[in-house]
């Protein structure tokens, strides 16, 4: 048995005791929730008063006139929200100002309850309100625990390692026991698939070396004058097999001839990373354009594609280790989900930034700055 | 009843571990629908009860398999839930069905490592669905 606290903010006391009353043998059960919840009733004539018993009691729930002798509901509504406290907030409203209510609801009440309202009303509401209350708390344990797993990158590692494992011995196992057939021709796509994962495992080993040398590697004898147009042009060369097959076209620009004192090798990841990203989240026969320009103080380079684009939430999280978008459109596209991460760590490495523009199946532009002046990066 | 009675909803965003898992349980007997994405388990879902239903944990979000998990129960209490997934307890994924703490909200009825046998699986799914 759970029991939630509702205080009930109204200067009618009518309204108060009856809402007591009402609730008072009321719970709420739910197929799905492991305890039936019960309700302590709090009361307060005044927002005042409401403010001072959400700070000392911490109600879960708060049923808000919104006419009150000083301040008004609203602005109780909105101290709550100010302080993002985990309360939900029902408006309780005659009739006549409904309109108050539902303008309410999008400063972020839950529900409203119009007056004059019979037990039942009353009842609904607040079992509804208590399913949402305990979804959301739900929830938000589910995200909580989410996270966790986000920054275990070893979890997600052995994740990533073991699924290409699990699956090669999958296939292998149904070969050994013969179970599509008796013919080598029986196992076609199983032998593709198995090698395809193969590959998506050594994609997943270099990127996770580039990782670890940008991590732990002491740079400073390797650092010297590096043409950025030149790393651009080798890039562009280790990727033309895979545009053609995706019939992606690279155009590189110069608009200035760029030197920056850098390890090449590291430029070289950040413009085969971008690159070969352009042209895999690509359309067939799209386009991918790389400039090189410099202001006073920056080189910028700037990677633009005709692809599939990022949607706004999604680009949240672009930089992070292992996040991979995965919608219909990426389904296909094999990724370790490091590029991005290790591109933006080599990037901070040299003081610059990176920043990514896109709009979903229009085509994707990453900007990146780095520092011209010779800097320290050790 | 027999196998080919029930059906198995497998979600699970490695195509590879779908179509082996898919392939074993109709090997087994049962029939199954396959999908690969949480969105599409949430579809079926919406539309059809199936017998029994085996989830992969990280699909679009890291959390995929506990929300489906989660609706499934919701709108089918009695159908049993298989979360299945290559991240290890000893790597520090904090949760297991062995606690009563986790189990209070993690609503799956077995959870399974993969790389499971394809014996070891129908084994699992039998009793799960008391067969």
């Amino acid at each position: 048995m759970a029991v939630l606290k509702v205080l009930v903010v109204d200067d009618e006391p009518g309204i108060r005791s009856g809402v007591a009353r009402i609730l008072r043998d009321f719970h709420v059960t739910y197929p799905f929730m492991d305890e039936d919840y019960t309700f302590e009733i709090l009361e307060a004539p005044t927002g005042e008063d409401g403010i001072t018993v959400i700070e000392r009691d911490k109600p879960d729930v708060v049923l808000l006139d919104n006419k009150l002798p000083g301040i008004q509901g609203v602005e109780v509504l909105e101290y709550i929200r100010e302080r993002k406290y985990d309360i939900v907030v029902a408006m309780i409203t005659s009739y006549a100002s409904l309109d108050v209510a539902i303008r309410a609801t999008r400063d972020g009440a839950t529900d409203f309850i119009p007056k004059p309202f019979t037990p039942q009303e009353l009842k609904s509401s607040i079992e509804n309100i208590t399913k949402q209350l305990y979804l959301k708390r739900i929830t938000h344990k589910l995200n909580q625990d989410g996270k966790k797993v986000r920054y275990q990158f070893l979890s997600v590692l052995s994740h990533e390692l073991k699924a290409p494992l699990n699956a090669l011995e999958g296939y292998l196992r149904m070969m050994q026991e013969k179970q599509a057939g008796d013919r080598i021709d029986d196992y076609a796509t199983h032998i593709d698939r198995s090698l395809q994962r193969i590959q998506g495992m050594r994609n997943l080993i270099m990127d996770l070396l580039d990782f670890t040398k940008i991590r732990l590697e002491r740079k400073e004898e390797k650092i010297q004058e590096v043409n950025l147009a030149e790393i651009a042009s080798g890039a562009i060369v280790t990727v033309q097999p895979y545009a053609i097959q995706m019939d992606v076209s690279i155009n590189l620009e110069v608009r200035t001839d760029v030197v920056i004192m850098a390890d090449p090798g590291d430029m070289e990841i950040v413009f085969n990373n971008l690159i070969s990203n352009a042209v895999k989240y690509n359309k067939f026969g799209g386009k991918a354009d790389i400039t090189i320009d410099s202001s006073d103080t920056d080189a910028i380079i700037i990677f633009s594609d005709t692809g599939i684009g990022i949607t706004k939430t999604d680009s949240e999280n672009l930089f992070s280790e292992f996040v991979r978008i995965k919608n219909e459109k990426t389904r296909n596209i094999s990724g370790s989900g490091l590029g991005l991460s290790i591109v933006k760590k080599v990037v901070e490495l040299y003081h610059g930034t990176i920043k990514v523009e896109s709009t979903p199946d229009v085509g994707t532009t990453f900007t990146i700055r780095l520092p011209k002046k010779t800097i320290n990066i050790t | 009843m027999k196998k080919s009675d029930f059906t198995i909803l497998v979600a699970d965003d490695d195509p590879d571990y779908l179509f082996q898992t898919v392939f074993s349980l109709e090997k087994a007997g049962y029939k199954t629908m396959a999908v690969e994405s949480q969105s599409e388990a949430e579809a079926v879902i919406s539309k059809f009860k199936p017998s029994l239903a085996i989830f992969d944990l990280m699909m679009e979000s890291d959390d995929s398999g506990f929300i489906l998990c989660y609706k499934i129960k919701k709108k089918y209490p009695d159908v049993p839930v298989i979360l299945a997934t290559a991240v290890s307890r000893e790597t520090g994924m904090s949760f297991s069905l062995d606690s009563g703490k986790d189990k209070s909200w993690i609503r799956a009825d077995k959870y399974l490592e993969k790389g499971i046998r394809p014996e070891q699986l129908d084994q699992e799914v039998m009793k799960l669905l008391k067969l």
